[in-house]
């Protein structure tokens, strides 16, 4: 299909809204949006962090996801008790690929459930005794954990449990942190609402543990990775980027994180931000309490590792910035191969994305370097700062969607006919069978790491590997495909 | 009477930001911007104003502060 004009978009937007009844088109109206890269402010044309309508399908997930499966979660000599009934976290267990160093069961919990697995008398009487035991049984059972958190399910808020008594006084007992995360699914509208809960439990429970302590030594070029949450090895193809160039990389949040980096953050002389939208709570916090600045940086494709390299190097000395420069011209060579090898395989193709927090309008860099238009985005759950950055990386007259219904993403997609989309599970099969290449964006697609210049070779592998896969091209059933082969020749033919 | 976290953006202006309001802006005028004191009724570059009784001596960025809505 050829481009779109903003007035084409428009009508397919009216088109697409055309399906609600009156109150729910005017509500979701306000959640889609033609980008116009003039505005300044993402909430003069579009309405983010709103509750989801009722009866449409939303992609969204809760607050316990955003703190448990995002935050906490990654932290991995830390054991995070799913404090509930037993299913939020067992369907949620190792489902993110959060990659990370150590022996499970031993010094490493990450992919393991802990759950408190509520039942009906938990309910009725309360369940602080319960927790009470399991943090004695982990005590037990794993020895080598460097703390607990409690992740609250919906039932602790309804029920009215004091977490935060039980941990106090487990702390004392372990002399171990027992941190209580009230991160109950109910809260907010979405799992932003669990980051900010998260952040902020590790804020008031861990972050200050070691303000009297000046045993750290310290050296100028400390750095703390945040918001990288390792997903395939992202953190470590970022992580060797920052070494090479000379920094020292003290923590890692939280991607194969652990507590006793955390609690190390505020030694840092600056802290990279990546997923702005998870991790921008602890970062402000950190420079108002302790003066470290942060930055945000994008470790997607060439382009953007470039620019964020030297915005990192512009805080150090010259010799971080020599680093950098040298870092970018080491790699180049195998970078510019990568790009010779599959630009003219992807050159032109239009890629349509529906992810997280971050993602959305950090890979249009990448997906730029390889010659390859962005033609729609938008945030599950991102906020009026993420489209405000998101705005300037898109094209003109594109399209943005809030928090998006299955639907509405149906319907854009047959419209706008993308050669490929990037989104989660929830929508893999869905497009999969409509005959679009599709590439989950939150898991990589059980590929990666897709961060640094190593990943950007495996991400262009990936993204070549999925467009130009010949399956696409046998989806029609044979009779079908002989009737539209004849119209075509009698299309020819006349 | 938000709690406003106020920070200097890359480029020297200072950004207003209130997390519960997912509100970041930056300002564009500060009524009172003296050695002495900070703050009065602050002007953002949505158009909204805030308004804080002078703070004295000039607080240190980043900090956060209590505002009125104007």
């Amino acid at each position: 299909m050829t481009e779109l004009t903003r007035e084409d978009t428009e009508a397919l937007i009216q088109e697409v809204l055309e399906v609600y009844p009156e109150k729910a088109k005017k509500d979701r109206a306000k959640h889609l949006a033609i980008n116009d890269q003039e505005v300044e402010q993402s909430k003069k044309c579009i309405t983010s962090n709103r509750k989801s309508l009722p009866g449409v399908m939303t992609i969204r997930g809760c607050a316990y996801a955003g703190s448990k499966g995002v935050v906490w979660g990654p932290i991995k000599d830390m054991i995070h008790i799913s404090h509930g009934p037993v299913g939020c976290g067992q369907y949620s267990r190792a489902g993110r690929r959060n990659y990370y160093i150590g022996v499970t069961g031993v010094n490493a919990f990450v992919t393991m459930n802990f759950t408190s697995d509520f039942q009906e008398k938990d309910i009725v009487f309360g369940g602080d005794k319960k927790l009470d035991k399991i943090i004695d049984e982990i005590e037990t059972l794993f020895p080598m954990n460097k703390g607990v958190s409690i992740q609250s399910e919906c039932p602790i808020g309804l029920i009215g449990d004091d977490i935060e008594a039980v941990a106090k006084k487990k702390t004392k007992e372990h002399d171990k942190p027992v941190v209580p995360v009230r991160c109950e699914g109910f809260r907010g509208v979405s799992q932003s609402l669990g980051h900010h809960i998260a952040n902020d439990s590790i804020r008031d429970w861990v972050l200050d543990k070691r303000d009297n302590d000046d045993s750290f030594a310290s050296t100028p070029y400390d750095v703390s990775i945040i918001g990288d949450y390792n997903i395939g090895g992202d953190a470590w193809s970022s992580r060797t980027l920052l070494e090479e160039m000379g920094l020292r990389v003290v923590a890692q949040w939280s991607g194969d994180g652990t507590l006793s980096e955390m609690e190390l953050t505020p030694k840092v002389k600056l802290n990279l931000l990546h997923c702005y939208r998870s991790m921008n709570y602890i970062s402000r916090h950190m420079e108002e309490k302790y003066g470290i600045p942060w930055v945000e940086y994008n470790f997607f494709g060439p382009t953007k590792i470039a620019e964020s390299l030297r915005k990192i190097a512009s805080h150090f000395d010259d010799k971080i910035k020599e680093g950098a420069e040298r870092v970018i011209e080491r790699y180049k060579a195998e970078y510019e191969a990568v790009i010779a090898k599959y630009r003219p395989r992807l050159e032109g193709k239009r890629v349509m994305l529906y992810v997280g927090g971050l993602r959305p309008r950090h890979v249009i860099g990448a997906y730029e370097d390889l010659g390859m238009e962005v033609v729609g985005t938008g945030y599950e759950f991102g906020h009026n700062d993420d489209y405000d950055r998101t705005i300037k990386e898109m094209g003109n007259a594109t399209l943005i969607y809030d928090d998006v219904t299955g639907y509405e993403f149906e319907e854009f997609v047959k419209k706008v006919k993308p050669d490929l989309i990037g989104s989660g599970i929830k929508e893999k099969y869905i497009f999969q069978k409509m005959g679009v290449p599709f590439r989950q964006m939150h898991s990589w697609d059980y590929s990666g790491p897709y961060h640094g210049y190593d990943g950007f070779a495996i991400f262009a592998r990936d993204m070549d590997m999925t467009l130009n896969n010949p399956c696409w091209k046998n989806i029609q059933v044979p009779w079908k495909k002989a009737a539209t082969e004849e119209a075509e020749q009698l299309a020819v033919g006349a | 009477m938000p709690n406003v976290m106020i920070r200097r953006n890359d480029d020297g202006k200072l950004s207003f930001y209130v997390a519960k309001k997912d509100l970041e802006a930056s300002v564009v005028s500060v009524e009172t911007d003296t050695r002495e004191s900070w703050g009065g009724e602050i002007q953002l570059d949505d158009g909204s104003r805030y308004y804080i009784d002078p703070v004295s001596p000039p607080p240190a960025f980043p900090t956060t502060l209590r505002f009125k809505r104007v």
